[in-house]
């Protein structure tokens, strides 16, 4: 078996009063505001609120894409100043890199770190099987649909074995069906290495269903409102998206996101 | 559709002939529906057939002087002439090494330019008032100016394409940089892509499609030029050659070498289509 849970790495993040804002004196916009949390390793963290709210923000922030006006970020025990294969991100739109093949794809940040073309080849086959597009190996990102693009950026992006995994709305670009089967394959897969995953979403029911712990985040300017315990059994099953604990939990977050709304009236 | 169930008349299944045909019309009428191979080829040919006859009708009528205007037949006489004795190919090279050594040498330097000018805006900003300025002046009243500066040789007709193409391609190509999805760029950040390798591991490879879409186009235009670089002072190519025709009103020289260049505007043209589908299998 070529990944153990345990072979993995993994490592913990940690916000601590960050402030990001958008351009200079009087027509500036604070996006985040005086922001702080902290990811566990091997924790599945989802936040969840309004879009607008400034969580992509945030998750570009961690990722390193942008830089943060004031506070800190750590990965690890690393401040973070600029993005690395640290920390990998699969993004809402398409990024496949529609010049190379999926299991090109797949193989991209391997290859960079100079794995032998042997180790890379196991690598991809065992992604591309978790991912069940095995016989798409060969096909461009031209010949394939939403969801299996983006089961392909979830590969590629797990293949590079990073310590932490950013994921910015990833199935909010799909259609309902294909995103309930995405986010079963995304648990299945998960379950394989429990990497650290900050998952953002507007979707309260998918927030339930994925995480260990749900953040709940308004905007204007980000922060956390708070922070709700998910402690259903792993492996998740889709099922308990009807039991009263999960409609309970749906409640709560909803008030606290419909109280969000009227505060801005 | 009454001209076909007649012509189908003594058939045995009038009905479906008929559906066949009115099917067919269906769809050669219905707004950007695909219509078959064999007719979009078969149209092509047509239109060539009508301008080749309405030229022969109008210079073998004697409606319109041979001095302005010569049938096809004498035009047609004059090239194989001219191909036999080794005079149009002889001006055909020299055309096409001041249009190819023009088009490269522009190339080769406005595709890392170009890409680095829509990847970094300080580039863009430097450049930008520069290059736009450029980018419209006229052509032509520079060849006075290159001879002055350059000469009268190759290296002058070559300076004048490369003038002529290169700011064109520059402005084309940071278009192209810039409508790389940033998230892509984002993401190979995130699986170890230093920025500092941008414009050449993510830009390039993301926009080749579009590159050889502008090296197409360019060098379309390129070919346009060849004739302004050769009419003063150049001593072959197929510009040097109409010139000398005009004096002589053997217009159907002109004919001759106008055809040439556009026929060698179609096969760069083409090189280039088959290009992009070879490079860029991956594309649409």
């Amino acid at each position: 078996m070529l990944m153990a849970a345990t072979d993995q790495k993994s490592a913990d993040i940690s916000v601590d009063r960050v402030t990001l804002r958008y351009g200079k004196g009087e027509g500036s916009v604070l996006a985040l505001s005086d922001i702080s949390l902290h990811v566990e390793r091997n924790e599945f963290c989802v936040i969840v609120g309004p879009s607008g709210c400034g969580k992509s923000s945030l998750l570009y922030l961690i990722a390193g894409l942008e830089d943060r006006t004031g506070g800190d970020i750590r990965v690890g025990n690393r401040t973070i100043v600029e993005p690395g294969p640290d920390r990998g991100m699969v993004f809402q739109a398409y990024t496949l890199f529609p010049w190379l093949t999926v299991s090109q794809n797949v193989e991209y940040g391997p290859k960079r770190k100079g794995i032998p073309a042997a180790q890379r080849k196991e690598i991809v086959d065992y992604y591309l099987a978790e991912i069940g597009l095995a016989k798409f190996a060969s096909h461009y990102p031209l010949q394939l649909s939403g969801g299996m693009k983006q089961r392909v950026a979830i590969a590629r992006a797990m293949a590079n074995d990073p310590e932490v995994l950013l994921m910015d709305e990833p199935f909010g670009a799909l259609d309902s069906q294909t995103r309930h089967t995405m986010q079963k394959l995304l648990l299945r897969v998960w379950e394989h290495s429990k990497k650290t995953v900050l998952f953002v979403t507007h979707d309260i029911d998918e927030a339930i269903l994925l995480a260990d712990r749900v953040l709940v985040m308004s905007g204007r300017p980000g922060v956390i409102k708070k922070e709700i315990v998910v402690d259903f059994p792993r492996p998740r099953s889709v099922d308990i998206a009807l039991e009263p604990d999960f409609i309970a939990r749906k409640r709560e977050i909803l008030e606290l996101l419909r109280h969000d709304e009227d505060d801005e009236h | 559709m009454p001209f076909l169930t007649i012509a189908s008349g003594g058939l045995p299944d009038n009905g479906v002939i008929h559906l066949a045909a009115s099917s067919l019309v269906k769809d050669l009428t219905t707004p950007f529906r695909v219509i078959p191979r064999s007719i979009a080829i078969s149209l092509g040919v047509l239109i060539w057939i009508v301008v080749l006859s309405i030229w022969s009708a109008v210079t073998y009528s004697g409606a319109i002087r041979e001095m302005f205007l010569p049938t096809p037949g004498h035009v047609l006489t004059t090239t194989l002439t001219m191909g036999a004795n080794g005079t149009l190919w002889e001006h055909t090279a020299s055309s096409l090494q001041v249009v190819v050594l023009g088009f490269v040498i522009s190339s080769i330097f406005a595709i890392p330019i170009g890409l680095m000018m829509g990847t970094y805006r300080v580039i863009q900003a430097f450049f930008d008032p520069l290059v736009n300025f450029i980018r419209y002046l006229p052509v032509t009243a520079f060849v006075p100016l290159f001879i002055l500066w350059i000469g009268i040789d190759i290296k002058q007709r070559v300076a004048l394409i490369i003038f002529a193409t290169f700011f064109q391609q520059l402005v084309m190509l940071a278009d192209a940089a810039r409508s790389v999805p940033r998230d892509l760029v984002n993401a190979a950040y995130t699986l170890g892509t230093r920025r500092t390798e941008t414009v050449f591991h993510i830009i390039l490879p993301a926009t080749l499609p579009q590159v050889i879409d502008i090296l197409r186009v360019t060098m379309g235009w390129a070919w346009t030029y060849v004739v302004v670089a050769e009419l003063v002072a150049a001593r072959s190519g197929l510009g040097y050659i109409s010139l000398k025709a005009v004096r002589g009103f053997q217009v159907d020289v002109i004919f001759m070498a106008i055809a040439m260049i556009g026929i060698l505007g179609l096969l760069t043209d083409q090189i280039f289509r088959l290009l992009r589908r070879y490079v860029a299998p991956w594309a649409l």
